[in-house]
């Protein structure tokens, strides 16, 4: 998993509320067996005039030019600006394989559906809480500067703009550790493989018919 | 000892470590797996060295993208068939049970968890699906997880997890005829919204609950994860026990009685605390037809498409005008008058025999209306299909009209063969109606088996207790 510290990055702002998994990766193109290569249909519907394909050539495809990531000055963000319940919906990772591979190290929003915010620190993606006021004046400043960058430091939890000015943001500690490390969290969850055998000789004398 | 509440009880029973930081490995005792969010897992194991930690835990089998039609040929769509075999041959090496698309016990992965007794009480399910909620009908604790979760679990046996809070859904009172569980839970999520269970376990309580059958508590609690919340639970009674005896995967014998001694603890303590109660009067409710894109937009049968100028917040005005523009609707239209013209009978919400008994009582005798293109009953798993044909269903509904096909997930998510043009308009009994769903451009409106049978044969959504007055 690649590490995260710090990221600046253009935003794209997404002015929806309860984006779900389906609007973010369109079902066709779960039939990957690879985690990679789903960038260009992020946001499929919305960014394309007719439906694709999985192995169509995505770059001969027409677009749907006022649709956030089509507009050439938000071209190269890598910080996706959302409202509530950003990724709500199925527990599809492709929705995170296509917002890493497309180049997306962040997003900001609200909330979050559970699963979608599990799913992300997975993939080295950070999702990150601001509340809503914030959020709104973040969008307000995304619409009205063009080229809009935000500076996002993981370490010192802080979300900073262009004037300086500074949000703070809640992060799980283990979350944050495994983040700034680029750590596997099977390897971690695997040194504790002793206490995992404990219980399960616990659970076979409490609960033999689970094991069956 | 303090009072706990039923997912407290399983949250306990199931942690093998916490930090301080409350952060926890949950033990796992039953991991189910299908075609679409398995490869990846599989690999990242083969990559890093690993094997599963324990493959009697497993039970796999392929369902979102398997053809509902000729399956003895095989699968047609060469990208859905090298999943399907990517699934088998996974499953082969490691040594998994994998029920195969021609297996007789093939079906929805959270239709055969229950119907095989794989899904026990007081077990923790996981699943690489947000319906595993469904298995939570059984005072299981199940919840959906993403690819590397699925990849965690098969090397660990263990989640990385925090304790979710308690939040009670009370049903009181006794449904209306016609008022199904799906009803329920549509007016629930009506109610709270779709981030209304976010960060929470909820638990459906009252005497409606306790009325439903298994496979209406199953319906209801499929349906939590569309309120936000990862899991649904009710808890353990004699209608659980009763559904269990005797499933191929269910204790026998000694451990059996062992078993339900254990299975009767498992429901919150009379006095145990839940952060939040949400009350809703079953005598009240009525017949449920969603009319937007997100499960939250929804209104009673004798209802009308509301209008977003009423409302008072931005974001949400915003959203009921992209939905209603989406859909095709105008505000202030009936209910009743919105002409759906395809008809899907199935998914892990609504595609056991009961669902399906309950759409054939309303079409016997009737044909498909002359406005519908395509009426489809695609049953849970084979074995649904089976009881389904011994009961002589089949024939109520080809004689109708509909076409009956072979299980499987189907049009809930259009992933193989079976899908909306842009434009159509379905009357589904699925749990998601969020853009494209069951196929691009598609538009979903989600009702009971009933419903939707009843909006097959009428040509327009009917009020079910009117149908069957
Ligand atoms: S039937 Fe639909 S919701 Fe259920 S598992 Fe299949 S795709 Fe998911």
């Amino acid at each position: 998993m690649e590490k995260f510290n710090t990221h600046k990055g253009v935003v794209m702002p997404l002015d929806r509320h309860n984006v779900d998994t389906d609007a973010i990766i369109p079902k066709q193109y779960l039939k990957s067996i690879s985690k990679t290569g789903f960038g260009p249909t992020l946001f499929d519907d919305w960014r394309y005039v007719k439906a694709g394909e999985p192995g169509m050539d995505h770059s001969k495809r027409e677009i749907k030019e006022d649709f956030v990531l089509n507009q050439p000055r938000y071209q190269g963000g890598s910080i996706l600006l959302a409202r509530e319940n950003f990724g709500c919906g199925s527990s599809r990772e492709h929705a995170v394989w296509a917002l890493d591979d497309y180049g997306i190290r962040a997003v900001i929003a609200p909330s979050y559906a559970d699963i979608f915010f599990n799913n992300s620190f997975k993939n080295g993606l950070l999702p990150l809480v601001l509340s809503e006021d914030d959020v709104d004046a973040l969008f307000k400043a995304v619409e009205a500067n063009e080229g809009y960058e935000l500076t996002v430091d993981l370490e010192k939890q802080q979300v900073v703009t262009p004037d300086g000015e500074t949000y703070s943001f809640d992060v799980d500690e283990f979350s944050k550790y495994c983040l700034l490390n680029g750590l596997d969290d099977i390897g971690l969850t695997l040194q504790h493989a002793d206490e995992i055998k404990e219980y399960e000789d616990k659970r076979k004398i409490e609960a033999p018919w689970l094991f069956a | 000892m303090s009072s706990k509440t039923l997912y407290d009880k399983l949250w306990d029973a199931h942690l093998v470590r916490q930090d301080e930081d409350g952060t926890a490995l949950i033990y796992i005792d039953r991991h189910l797996i299908h075609e679409v969010t398995s490869p990846q897992a599989f690999e990242g194991l083969r990559i890093a060295g690993r094997t599963p930690w324990r493959t009697d835990s497993i039970l796999a089998v392929p369902d979102h993208n398997v053809p509902t039609t000729n399956r003895s040929e095989g699968i047609a769509d060469p990208v859905s068939r090298l999943q399907v075999e990517t699934l088998d041959r996974n499953c082969v090496d490691l040594g998994i049970t994998e029920f195969l698309m021609n297996d007789p016990r093939q079906g929805i992965v959270h239709v055969i968890g229950p119907e095989q007794g794989a899904t026990l009480p007081g077990m923790t399910v996981v699943c690489g699906d947000s319906h595993t909620s469904t298995h939570g009908a059984f005072g299981a604790l199940a919840f959906g997880i993403g690819t590397s979760d699925v990849e965690h679990v098969l090397a660990t046996q263990c989640l990385i997890m925090k304790q979710a809070q308690n939040l009670e859904i009370r049903v009181d009172g006794q449904l209306a005829p016609g008022v199904s569980a799906k009803d329920v839970v549509l007016a629930i999520i009506g109610k709270i919204g779709t981030a209304g269970g976010t960060g929470c376990s909820i638990e459906f309580t009252g005497t409606a609950m306790q009325d439903l059958s298994m496979e209406g508590r199953m319906t209801v609690c499929n349906m939590a994860i569309e309120a936000g919340a990862r899991a649904g639970l009710v808890a353990v009674d004699e209608t659980t026990i009763k559904y269990l005896a005797n499933r191929p995967y269910s204790p026998k014998g000694e451990l059996w009685d062992r078993a339900v001694a254990s299975w009767q603890q498992l429901h919150s303590d009379p006095d145990a605390v839940f952060e939040r109660t949400v009350r809703l009067d079953a005598t009240r409710l009525k017949p449920q037809v969603t009319w937007g894109t997100s499960p939250e937009m929804v209104a009673a049968i004798d209802g009308v498409v509301p209008d977003p100028d009423a409302e008072p917040d931005s974001v949400k005005r915003e959203g009921m005008r992209n939905a209603l523009a989406y859909m095709d609707l105008q505000p202030g239209m009936a209910i009743t008058d919105i002409r759906p013209d395809h008809v899907f009978i199935g998914s892990c919400t609504n595609a056991r025999i009961e669902d399906l008994r309950a759409a054939a009582t309303t079409v016997r005798g009737r044909k498909v209306a002359a406005g519908i293109k395509q009426a489809l009953v695609v049953p849970g798993s084979g074995l649904v299909k089976a009881q389904a044909e011994a009961e002589g269903l089949d024939k109520i509904f080809i004689t109708a009209g509909f076409e009956w096909r072979q299980p499987g997930c189907s049009m809930c998510l259009a992933m193989n063969a079976d899908r909306l043009e842009p434009g159509d308009r379905c009357a589904s009994t699925s749990n998601r109606n969020f853009e494209g769903r069951q196929g691009p451009g598609g538009r979903t409106h989600l009702v009971s088996p009933a419903m939707a049978a009843a909006a097959a044969v009428t040509g327009h959504f009917s009020d079910i207790r009117k149908e069957q007055g």
